[in-house]
């Protein structure tokens, strides 16, 4: 099995892995960062969005293998020093999550988000910007104050 | 206590730390030593005589553990899965359960069915194995749609020649047909139910585990009531006694009734356990699984009558409904289109005469029970459309005509079981016509038609039954467990309280609202009570969350138990103050002897209860713990109106909701904010049921068409508008905390509304749901037509 590194949340990780072996796979199963979760295989729901190089990727639908040497953020790897980063706080304030097995794509997301199109985002944008994100929960309206409140705290 | 997080308050929740960092801890997180991977060889035929299964090449497949079949869980004697609700039919005889068992045994009966399971080293590896596994088949004939099974050639169950499963009713026919010859008018409609696959974001995930030096189980696994799930794998399946197997139900990503159920994939892991020498069986089912094998909702098709006098009064109300419960019968399956569903046809109206009739029916599909709602929807949808029909019918204005029928006094007992104890329909109606700027509502159609657009409005004045349920009530109408529940307050030495509860939270927020209650009534920090769930080795037992029931049913139940605390702490704080424990009085935390300022504060009579030094324990026994198990003596009756408005392109047939407004009645209410993310979650999944989603058999091959997100439209968020909501409280009764149920309403209230709208935009008396652009477009071609 080829070995591959890379960088998650800060720190240099290695293991090999198969051809197969999805990115999420590895965070998951070889890095035990199980904040980032599989909800529909297929790219369609959004559980499973991290950062790579500073975008937002399916990890559900990436190979690990293509992501040698890359710079991965997860949910994880958001706060800094013990402090929330703004848009995790901003989901706890506007009841943003209930079950919360969507939350860290939707996090992710929308950090992602406001880094392409800045702080200043109104609900319009923010919606059709979540297509790629389901939640069951929450019926969006939460989701959408959270972004909105993240953002302009970032 | 007014400290901002008592009852009443908007309290941020406790459980949000974890799953914003990602340090929630779902089935799927948890990994044990020596773990293997399961997966299922599921059915590929919606119909079909197994002849035959060879697994000799998969168990030499690498990292193969073992393959397991019907013949070997036959050998162990694990017991089929079960429904656990006898209904009878009008005849007497009782519903016709055919055998579900847990790996198939001669015969398939959907596309999904489980056949076989493959056990390996790992997931890739079980999953490739599995496709070694060689079924061969007899194809039978099947049917797939509700509409066409009765009778139909394909034959589902032995017990059920014409695949029936009961012919079910309530009311008074008699009185009801006596009603209809005197009635000033007679409005008829026909109605579909859609099916919907309830989607929750986690999908289904277990892991068993078999411990050979205790002969015990573990199960973990997603599940609403985890030790419902242990009785049931107990009693029926035969797995092992109750105290040799523990169920965990961890952080579980949302259920809407589908993780109610005990299926066959979690209790395959935990048999198979052993039969691999205890190594734990881990399972997770892959998104189209879900679609798949996780129990569907709805699916009905109902024609209902509704007579009125000469001067709008409803006098009489007459439903068929044939109900599809699919291939097998799930858990509380016969339930949900007979009790959950035919009790609520009164509405919120004083109807004298209901006569409904219910044909369960067997179809080569994934097995449906309840969801969301469970019953309620379909039962307001049907009250809804035939309201709203009616009324135009009648040409007068929806709203007046709902004002003129509605239940002013309580309680009220309806013809069909239901006994409302409290509301105020008109309350909640002139809200929401309020917010929903009702009488604005021909100036902005005229605008929208400006625009080409085709604006419509409709109403939805739904009433449901939850917190359930009283459980000698139910029992004598076929359950076959009581649905109390249970509660533990254990309060430690140094005054901290865990709270050990029956009920399961996998998005509700208990661990928040619960502690609300606790820290009101104790007086005590927020932050020093935490609420334990899940877990059948530490809460002794309970009947979990589903049915709305946590707050009516299980809070009261901690509410039991606090009042005891109480009183035993009252009794404490008397001894060492050496007073009259008639003279001590408790609020805000602190214990105080009347008329003097003696006082001790609730976290030092804990550590007396604990040092027992200051009391005579022959008299008070030591430490401070106490349970209450909580059976209610109603159900309760959230109620509301919700006021959709949509618009519809003309050209693309797309319609938008463009003006939601949800009025609802929940009693007390412990935390808005938790309280008004159901009702949005709600509301939102029935806008999908109107709107988006509808699952589709193909008729000819029985295979899913809607098995991916790509074919099942789940509601996303550019799809919702903002939604406006509203709030009236008349206090339930029959607790004592005055709640109702708030997890249900939305998706029980919606679909009415939405379809109310889409059809008053059109102009016509009914579109089928989903009413997706394609539907509408093609309702529209005949109006343009003759147009023209």
């Amino acid at each position: 099995m080829p070995a591959i590194s890379m960088k998650v949340n800060g720190q240099a990780v290695c293991g090999d892995v198969e051809g197969r072996t999805l990115l999420v796979e590895f965070i998951r199963d070889k890095l035990g960062l199980t904040g980032t979760h599989v909800g529909c295989d297929t790219s369609q729901c959004g559980a499973c969005v991290v950062h790579v190089n500073g975008k937002a990727v399916k990890s559900c639908t990436a190979l690990a293998i293509a992501h040698d040497g890359a710079d991965v953020t997860t949910v994880e790897g958001l706060a800094q020093n013990g402090k929330l980063h703004p848009m995790q706080e901003a989901f706890r304030e506007n009841h943003g999550l209930q079950c919360g097995f969507c939350t860290p794509g939707m996090i992710m997301a929308a950090v992602d988000m406001v880094n392409r199109l800045g702080k200043n985002l109104d609900d319009d944008t923010i919606r059709h910007e979540l297509e790629g994100n389901i939640c069951r929960c929450t019926g969006y309206q939460n989701i959408v104050a959270a972004v909105k409140a993240g953002a302009a705290n970032m | 206590m007014d400290n901002g997080t008592g009852i009443g308050a908007r309290v941020k929740r406790k459980e949000d730390q974890r799953f914003i960092t990602g340090k929630g801890n779902y089935t799927d997180d948890i990994n044990l030593p020596k773990q293997t991977f399961a997966y299922f060889v599921r059915s590929p035929h919606a119909h079909a005589e197994i002849k035959s299964i060879d697994t000799s090449h998969a168990a030499k497949m690498p990292g193969v553990v073992g393959v397991f079949t019907g013949e070997h869980v036959a050998e162990d004697k694990i017991g089929g899965l079960i429904c656990g609700w006898m209904i009878h039919s009008k005849d007497g005889s009782p519903m016709k359960a055919g055998p579900h068992p847990i790996l198939a045994v001669g015969k398939v009966r959907y596309v999904g069915d489980h056949v076989a399971v493959v056990i390996a080293e790992t997931r890739d590896l079980a999953k490739a194995a599995a496709a070694a596994v060689e079924v061969h088949y007899h194809v039978l004939p099947h049917v797939v749609d509700v509409a066409d099974a009765m009778g139909h050639k394909a034959q589902i169950h032995d017990v059920a020649p014409d695949n029936r499963v009961f012919n079910w009713s309530i009311g008074d026919e008699a009185a009801t047909d006596a009603a209809f010859k005197r009635a000033a008018h007679v409005t008829k409609i026909d109605l579909v139910n859609n099916r919907l696959i309830p989607n929750a974001m986690e999908p289904r995930a277990a892991i068993g585990s078999y411990d050979t030096g205790t002969d015990a189980y573990t199960l973990y696994t997603t599940s609403q009531n985890p030790h419902v799930a242990r009785l049931v794998i107990s009693a029926f399946h035969g797995l092992a006694p109750e105290h040799k197997l523990r169920v965990i139900a961890p952080d579980v990503g949302g259920g809407f009734g589908s993780k109610i159920f005990i299926y066959a994939e979690e209790v395959v892991c935990a048999w198979a356990s052993k039969r691999i020498g205890g190594r734990p069986i881990k399972w997770t089912a892959e998104r189209n699984e879900s679609f798949l094998a996780d129990a569907h909702g709805r699916d009905h098709v109902t024609h209902a009558e509704m007579a009125t006098d000469a001067d709008g009064r409803i006098i009489g109300f007459k439903v068929h409904t044939k109900a599809s419960l699919g291939a097998y019968l799930s858990t509380f399956s016969s339930c949900v289109p007979t009790y959950l569903y035919a009790t609520l046809l009164s509405g919120q109206y004083a109807i004298p005469n209901i006569y409904a009739e219910v044909d369960a029916i067997y179809t080569n599909t994934a097995p449906v029970d309840a969801y969301r709602g469970a019953g309620r929807p379909e039962a307001t949808y049907v009250v809804e459309r035939i309201v709203e029909t009616a009324a135009r019918e009648l040409k007068m204005d929806p709203a007046e005509f709902r004002r003129k029928n509605f239940v002013t006094q309580f309680p009220h007992q309806t013809p069909v079981i239901m006994c409302y104890d409290a509301g105020d329909y008109n309350a909640s109606l002139d809200k929401a016509m309020e917010i929903a700027d009702y009488k604005g509502f021909a100036a902005r159609k005229a605008e929208a038609a400006k625009h080409g657009k085709l604006r419509g409005i409709g109403l939805s004045a739904y009433i449901e039954a939850c917190g359930i349920a009283p459980s000698a009530a139910i029992g004598s109408l076929g359950a076959g467990v009581g649905l109390w529940e249970s509660a533990e307050v254990r309060v430690n030495p140094v005054g901290t309280v865990e709270v050990l509860t029956g009920s399961h939270s996998h998005g509700q927020g208990h661990e928040t609202t619960f502690a609300q209650l606790v820290s009101d009534r104790l007086g005590i920090d927020f932050n020093n009570v935490s609420i334990v769930h899940g877990d059948t080795d530490k809460v002794q037992f309970g009947m979990g969350t589903y049915g709305s029931r946590s707050g009516a049913v299980g809070m009261t139940a901690i509410s039991k138990a606090l009042d005891k605390i109480e009183a035993k702490a009252k009794k404490i704080a008397a001894a060492v103050m050496e007073a009259s424990v008639d003279d001590i009085e408790f609020k805000n935390g602190t214990f105080a002897v009347k008329g003097t300022d003696k006082k001790m504060a609730f976290g030092e009579v804990a550590l007396s209860a604990y040092v027992a030094h200051k009391f005579n324990s022959a008299e008070i026994e030591p430490g401070l713990k106490e349970s209450a198990f909580h059976d209610p003596s109603n159900f309760v009756f959230p109620a509301g109106v919700h006021i959709a408005e949509v618009e519809i392109d003309t050209d693309t047939g797309v319609t938008s909701v463009v003006n939601y407004t949800a009025v609802d009645d929940f009693g007390n209410i412990i935390n808005p904010m938790i309280v008004e993310g159901q009702v949005h979650g709600g509301i939102v999944q029935g806008i999908g049921q109107a709107l988006y989603e509808g699952c589709v058999y193909d008729k000819q091959s029985g295979h899913l068409l809607t098995g991916s997100y790509m074919d099942y439209q789940m509601p996303r968020a550019a799809d919702i508008p903002n939604l406006n909501l509203g709030f009236t409280c008349t206090p339930c009764p029959s607790n004592p905390l005055g709640m109702k149920g708030c997890g249900e309403a939305g998706a029980i209230a919606s679909p009415a509304a939405v379809m109310n709208a889409v059809t008053d935009a059109l102009n016509v008396k009914d579109v089928a749901m989903p009413a997706t652009p394609h539907a509408v477009w093609k309702t529209l071609q005949p109006m343009k037509k003759a147009a023209e």
